[in-house]
């Protein structure tokens, strides 16, 4: 699904990334860790084609396809989501009307008809009741005046809308109270598929609990200094990142 | 979802101005030029009595004795007065059309490309419409159910011969004859607009609506608007207004004059949409227009809603006089300038009576080298105790040529008066427009969506039927602008 190769990237000049390698298999789901500061969320960008992440060199190959040669909206419409660390808030647009609008633009993209105002609306009831959220939240302007939890659970109410094939989640769990993981992490489970691959970026061993992850990398300046399988994740909060740095080193 | 539709209809015109066609129907002129001549043929031809040929010439005299404003924050090549045509009307229409079967198809199949529909969709929606096709009234729709409710919508020229005490107690006394230099020759030389009289107590019981279009070619648009709304009436009214694409600049000079009475409510809506020029900054409409309302009786409400977003420049000040202890006056604008537009608009609010209060949601989008001036007054006189303003201006812009400006005014003479005055200047985020891409929404469509979004407040006050039209416009407008 995702196979990526020695990948440099510099954002205003200043290389991030230094030779990261990372693939991911449809049905899969990777977990990556790393301090902060250490490039998780500038790969997630760039992943999603975001505006001035420069790659330097290597190569970002999806479904076959090289990554970087895609418009942002043309990799969403292809099946890359990414819920992001920090959602942004537009004033003035309802939450109902921009998930309509987006669902709309992915399926014309892809040569599909679009689904009328009622359709939409039928959809994103039945999911957005599953995440625990309320009607008069998808009225509101998007994220705005949102609690930190909510714009994360908005974020995985798009995700369970547009089923994407590549969902990248970048701590989504941050701001998350227990009852509110547990929904999340339902949501997200409830998508893993033989056909979909899932990137979750996290801090913490908690969320990894109700997500189980088939491998777990940590990222350290920029590069993975280490991987492995579930376990990987109890070893970190065990002995925290000074000294799986040290022993990669 | 607008501005999804709005993409497509473009795509399908293959055209970014999709009124910019011109319509092949033989015209009736007057001679080029303006001297007291022309004024006489326009109103012969108008069949005008006596008094109303005076009181243009009154307005032409005068006229010539006055210059052309220079303080707003527009620059264009003089304007050659005595090289344009002040009357042109199809001549088909020469005889008066007393039905819509009577109108040339042409002219019919001109307002279906104009998307207005001057049938069956129409009586569906309960919408009027006077439709003035250059200089002339070509059909008015609805009269009888209008009639029914008493409520006069005409033809301002039938007006003159049908309601002859209407017209001269009101003509002119909200916008005096010598009001300024546009207003003036506007006077002097209007050919058409319409007219609106709702009696005591009466809902007019749909909404009224206008269609203006400028076809001919070297032809200004003079037209003139009276609405009054009598003690205790409501009155809801939209106009419209496009023109062909041409290399030359078009003069658009009207006057619209609203009187509300004691108690009454006028609502009046615009969706401008006249040529804005090429990317390049040719042609275009120059709109040059005087529009006040006058809350003559106490309690009364005058709102005033307008989405501008054609024009090569504007030049607009709705304005409400709130003569009326308690009235109430609004402005709710939303101005869009791209490419080498030029807009100069904002609002007048005088506050005369005890208790008023007004209201400015002013909403400013810049883009391509655009210049967009808010300019707005605020006036409190000595008697108006407990005066009440809130002003609001946001500016967006779109782009680093562009310029916003907000330029208010506020004369306070009373102590009691309470003047609330926001500005905001802001830049579509970079990070709105990646979450949008994100979501797989090309940037196009993601600029209208959040231009829209900007504009919300104001395009919630139009009506229902002509809110979607409007946003569909504000993306159009903006193609082009990013990337
Ligand atoms: N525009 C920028 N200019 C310069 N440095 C930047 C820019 N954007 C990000 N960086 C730097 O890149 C590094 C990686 O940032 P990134 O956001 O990817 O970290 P992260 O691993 O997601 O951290 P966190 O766990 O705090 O979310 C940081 O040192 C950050 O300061
Ligand atoms: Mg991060």
């Amino acid at each position: 699904m995702l196979e990526i190769e020695g990948l440099h990237v510099a954002v205003s000049g200043k290389e991030i990334l230094k030779g990261l390698s990372l693939s991911i298999a449809a049905g899969e789901v990777h977990a990556i860790m790393g301090p902060n500061g250490s490039g998780k969320s500038t790969l997630s960008y760039v992943l999603a084609g975001r505006e001035g992440y420069e790659i330097i060199s290597g190569s970002i190959r999806y479904r076959g396809e090289d990554l970087a040669a895609m418009a942002p909206e043309e990799r969403a419409a292809k099946g890359v989501f990414l819920a992001m660390q920090y959602p942004v808030e537009i004033p003035g647009v309802t939450t109902m009307n921009f998930l309509k609008t987006a669902l709309n633009a992915q399926r014309r993209a892809r040569g599909e008809k679009d689904i009328d105002a009622l359709g939409v609306l039928r959809l994103v009831r039945e999911k957005a009741k599953a995440l625990h959220i309320s009607e008069e939240m998808l009225k509101r302007a998007l994220n705005v005046g949102f609690s930190g939890g909510e714009k994360k659970r908005l974020e995985i109410l798009q995700m369970a809308l547009f089923e994407p094939a590549l969902a990248i989640l970048d701590e989504t769990d941050s701001g998350l109270d227990i009852d509110a993981l547990k929904v999340v992490a339902d949501g997200v489970n409830g998508l893993r598929s033989s056909e979909r691959a899932m990137l979750v970026i996290t801090h913490y061993q908690r969320l990894l609990n109700h997500i189980v992850p088939d491998r777990v990398h940590v990222l350290y300046g920029g590069r993975i200094i280490k991987e492995g399988g579930k376990e990987l994740a109890h070893e970190l909060e065990a002995k925290g990142y000074a000294e799986i740095i040290r022993e990669a080193a | 979802m607008a501005a999804l539709e709005t993409r497509e209809q473009v795509a399908a015109l293959g055209e970014k101005y999709k009124y910019g066609f011109v319509t092949d129907i033989e015209m009736e002129r007057a001679p080029k030029g303006l001297s007291e001549d022309t004024v006489r043929f326009i109103s012969a031809k108008k069949g005008e009595p006596e008094w109303m040929l005076e009181w243009r010439l009154g307005a032409y005299r005068r006229w010539r004795q006055m210059r052309e404003p220079t303080w707003a924050r527009v620059h264009y090549d003089p304007i050659d007065y005595e090289n344009a045509y002040y009357y042109a009307a199809p001549k088909s229409a020469a005889d008066g059309p007393k039905s819509l079967d009577e109108i040339d198809p042409k002219l019919i199949e001109t307002y279906n490309k104009l998307g207005i529909p001057l049938n069956e969709q129409m009586l569906l929606a309960g919408v009027a419409v006077d439709a003035v096709f250059d200089s002339v009234s070509v059909a008015t729709t609805f009269k009888e159910k209008l009639s029914e409710a008493g409520v006069i919508f005409c033809p301002i020229s039938e007006a003159i011969r049908d309601y002859p005490e209407l017209v001269k107690k009101y003509l002119g006394s909200v916008v005096p004859v010598t009001d300024n230099f546009f207003a003036t020759l506007n006077s002097a030389v209007f050919s058409d607009g319409s007219f609106v009289y709702v009696p005591k107590g009466v809902r007019c019981p749909m909404e009224l609506s206008t269609y203006f279009r400028i076809n001919a070619q070297g032809t200004g648009q003079f037209e003139r608007t009276l609405i009054i709304a009598d003690e205790g009436s409501y009155v809801s009214y939209l106009e419209g207004c496009t023109a062909p694409k041409r290399d030359e600049n078009q003069l658009h000079a009207a006057v619209v004059e609203l009187v509300a009475l004691e108690g009454a409510e006028i609502k009046y809506s615009t969706v401008q949409n006249w040529y804005p020029g090429d990317e390049e900054g040719k042609g275009g409409i120059y709109n040059f227009v005087t529009k006040r309302g006058d809350c003559r009786g106490a309690r009364s409400k005058i709102s005033w809603t307008q989405v501008e977003t054609g024009s090569a420049i504007t030049w607009k000040y709705p304005s409400c006089l709130l003569r009326g202890d308690d009235s109430v006056g609004e402005f709710y604008s939303i101005a869009i300038a791209n490419h080498f537009q030029q807009a100069d608009t904002g609002t007048k609010m005088h506050h005369l009576g005890k208790n008023t209060r007004s209201r400015i949601i002013s909403k400013g989008i810049s883009a391509g080298q655009a210049q967009n001036t808010y300019r707005g007054l605020v006036s409190v006189h000595p008697r108006a105790a407990n005066a009440r303003n809130y002003t609001q201006c946001d500016s967006l812009l779109i782009g680093g040529k562009c310029g916003a400006h907000t330029v208010p005014y506020i004369e306070s003479r009373n102590k009691s008066a309470r003047i609330e005055h926001e500005a905001t200047t802001s830049k579509i985020a970079e990070d709105q427009l990646f979450y949008c891409l994100q979501r797989g929404i090309p940037q196009e469509e993601a600029v209208a969506l959040i231009v829209n979004g900007f504009c919300r407040e104001v395009l919630q006050q139009l009506p229902m039927e002509f809110a979607v039209e409007a946003q569909k416009l504000v993306g159009i407008s903006l193609e082009g602008s990013v990337g």
